[in-house]
């Protein structure tokens, strides 16, 4: 169905940036951020209007498109610019203009004050622009140009604060890191353009392409899909390219709520469920997403668990549920991936925003070392904090444990044994650590500084009123996905609605059945997990009140400070890519071809023109007559070739 | 009287006034020189004026005359100038004007 209402949702973002880039300053803050606020409101009303038509229609048809114009028409080649609704792009729409209208609202309280109010709210319009963009677009070259767009936000807002060093590092890391993603996914894109094209398909239209994806080889399959998940990896921070998502808590914190929790890191995931298609052709490519997505899933965790700065506990918790993801949709499950995606943006926007307001409350303190005893002081931020905590670490009921779960039983189902204890260990540890950050903030004596404790207080009602729904959506949001297992005990039918409806979007994988007993029991083991994960981080912070920070660097220094330092991630790129390219700038490019080639030839042809007119300068003798006889001669030569010739 | 041996006249003067601008070291002396070459033109002018029955080579010998008259004002001038400001007219002693 053709529906032209599809590009005003990318058109309020696109103007609401316009407007608040170009005279925002003048408007003040208040105009600011209503026009901020209601142009994701807009774009947010209009994509619940779609997803209700889309409802209204029958399930195995329901796809709305809007062709705007034809972007690239140049020989054969003809890419529209076309947007396209399908369910797999409501769910997104829905999560990102609705989680991004939420923390919107939230921005205007968080960012009270900032002297660059009206470029914070331009920025986010703006990355609400490209974010739409790639999710809506219906060929990969125009998903492409949201990909990068988002990726050019991104670099915007962690370094917002740019006068701070650290944040324009961190801006500068995480373009450069995704940069190199990007090269892996532009290869893909062309190998698949050149493949298509040689088998007469000149289009890279998702729906053209799943239609005749079957003529390309699947030898040539497997590398396209290992090389867009390169560039998945760099915007999804997977191994190996992740390092820029910890320092790119830098920015604001409504900023790593928004993108470097809920939406675009997600991006990834969605990609390679938009390209499910190729994907189900290619298993060794999806093997590969699936074992990259356990050992991240796995490895970020770990970090996770010593660090002491609160957002970057966050930042590698993203990471390691982005893992989850991963497997989930590497193991053929892409419902499951997506469906995780969904409660993740919910649970995992509430962490950040929860812990923006904890740091709002402390005058900008981050270390949860020097935190503690705050539950009574900022109760609401305390209670939307551990609805998260809870959704998080997959406590039956709150909907991280229906969506974890799924993922998990798909990993095991599939036969990745390997794969599925990963992510059952990783749910471990998650519990853990998120406790660990709830125990450390919110119980316990008092840490703050004199300071900072003179002035804690609840956030106004623009923050906790976010916080509020997204922590409903928490709690609520898993019930869309019950698994039939337990749809079952209840007498419910179709508990799966999630699944069902993003079916007709998904190649089936060959499905795998599994006793009812085993999932049972793999259901039962990841809630004894989560469980276990609270009651370790209880018994250790708040029941043995032991210092296990000092107790773990006795026992163990060597994995501790393994741990603490990231495994020496950064410091290994810094000693094998940075150095050597830093070398290679300074001594090949600048003192060899700058200095020499580029310095050289402008210099040089300097000096060949000076010596030339050191020595043609002899001729002019002053003297008139041999001017004259010079002149004399020269006509004489003229005459004597026209004469003679 | 044939239109050869006035075209052979010109030539001639010509290049007298030629040999006169390049060699003489009197600067009076290659300005008549220059004048001798205008002159060897304009008979030619002329020459050919009458040999082709139309008035236009007349027309540029006045012209030359007079351009002629006017270049001669101004470089008698300049070496009245020169003879005040360093005391001779020797031309191959002027060479201040290089570099």
């Amino acid at each position: 169905m053709e529906l032209n209402i599809v590009r005003y949702i990318l058109i309020f973002p696109l103007l609401g940036f316009l407007v608040n880039g170009l005279v925002g300053k003048r408007l003040g803050n208040k105009a600011v951020g209503w026009i901020a606020n209601s142009a994701v409101f807009i774009s947010f009303a209009l994509v619940v209007y779609i997803f209700i038509q889309l409802l209204s229609m029958a399930p195995g048809s329901r796809l709305i498109t809007d062709t705007v114009y034809t972007w690239i028409n140049s020989g054969s080649l003809t890419i529209d610019f076309k947007l396209m609704i399908d369910p797999l792009t409501i769910v997104m729409l829905l999560v990102v203009t609705g989680v991004g209208f939420l923390i919107h609202i939230y921005s205007i309280g968080y960012m009270h004050g900032d002297r660059s109010y009206s470029r914070f709210f331009a920025y986010l319009n703006l990355f609400m622009f490209s974010m739409l963009l790639l999710v809506l677009s219906s060929n990969i070259v125009l998903m492409f140009v949201g990909w990068e767009g988002v990726g050019l936000c991104s670099y915007l807002l962690i370094g917002f604060w740019y006068e701070k060093d650290s944040a324009a590092n961190a801006g500068k890391k995480a373009f450069i890191t995704n940069r190199v993603g990007d090269y892996g996914f532009l290869l893909g894109l062309f190998l698949l353009a050149s493949a298509f094209a040689s088998k007469g398909i000149l289009t890279l239209d998702f729906t053209t392409m799943a239609a005749h994806i079957s003529l390309i080889s699947p030898q040539i399959l497997t590398i396209v899909g290992i090389l867009l998940f390169v560039g998945a990896t760099g915007k999804s921070a997977q191994l190996p390219l992740y390092v820029w998502l910890p320092d790119a808590m830098e920015g604001p914190t409504p900023v790593s709520a928004l993108i470097h929790a809920a939406t675009m890191v997600t991006a990834g995931v969605y990609m390679i469920a938009r390209m499910n298609f190729l994907y189900v052709l290619a298993p060794e490519a999806l093997e590969v997403v699936a074992i990259v997505g356990g050992l991240t899933a796995l490895y970020a965790a770990t970090i996770g668990l010593v660090q002491n700065d609160i957002k970057r506990v966050l930042a590698y918790s993203t990471i390691s549920q982005l893992g989850y993801m991963f497997v989930g949709v590497g193991v053929g499950a892409f419902s499951a991936g997506i469906f995780h995606l969904m409660t993740h943006a919910f649970f995992k926007a509430l962490l950040f925003l929860g812990a923006g307001s904890v740091i709002h409350a402390l005058s900008g303190e981050q270390d949860m070392r020097k935190m503690g005893g705050l539950k009574n002081k900022i109760p609401v931020t305390h209670a939307v904090f551990l609805a998260a905590a809870l959704a998080i670490s997959g406590i039956p009921g709150l909907s991280g444990f229906f969506s974890k779960d799924s993922i998990l039983a798909a990993a095991y189902a599939s036969g990745h044994t390997v794969i599925w204890l990963l992510g059952f260990i990783t749910a471990l540890l998650t519990a853990f650590y998120i406790f660990r950050l709830i125990y450390m903030t919110f119980y316990g004596e008092s840490r703050l500084d004199k300071h900072a404790a003179e002035h804690v207080h609840e956030s106004p009602k623009v923050m906790t009123v976010p916080l509020i729904i997204l922590a409903v959506l928490s709690v609520i949001g898993g019930y869309i996905g019950v698994p039939q297992l337990l749809g079952n005990l209840v007498g419910w039918h179709n508990s799966d609605i999630f699944v069902n409806f993003l079916a007709p979007v998904f190649r089936t994988m060959p499905k795998h059945e599994m006793p009812v007993s085993t999932e049972s029991w793999l259901m039962i083991g990841s809630i004894a997990m989560a469980i276990l994960g609270v009651f370790f981080a209880w018994y250790v912070y708040i029941k043995s009140k032991m210092r296990p920070a000092e107790h773990a660097a006795e026992s163990l220094p060597g994995v501790y400070r393994l741990l603490l330092n990231k495994y020496y991630v950064d410091e290994v790129y810094n000693a094998i890519i940075i150095k050597p390219l830093l070398w290679m700038s300074e001594n090949f490019l600048w003192k060899i071809f700058d200095v020499r080639v580029v310095d050289g030839t402008v210099n040089g042809s300097a000096q060949v023109t000076q010596w030339a007119s050191t020595k043609l300068r002899k001729i002019q003798t002053g003297d008139f007559q041999v001017y004259v006889m010079l002149f004399l001669i020269g006509v004489i030569s003229v005459l004597a070739y026209f004469v003679l010739r | 009287m044939s239109y050869q041996l006035l075209v052979i006249l010109s030539f001639v003067l010509f290049v007298i006034g030629m040999i006169g601008v390049a060699m003489r070291r009197n600067i009076i002396i290659v300005l008549i020189s220059l004048e001798l070459m205008l002159n060897a033109v304009n008979i030619l002018f002329v020459s050919a004026s009458k040999y082709m029955h139309t008035l236009d080579g007349q027309m540029f010998v006045i012209m030359v005359i007079t351009i002629a008259a006017a270049e001669t004002a101004i470089a008698l001038a300049l070496v009245v100038k020169v003879f005040k400001t360093v005391g001779m007219v020797k031309i191959d002693d002027l060479k201040k004007l290089k570099w």
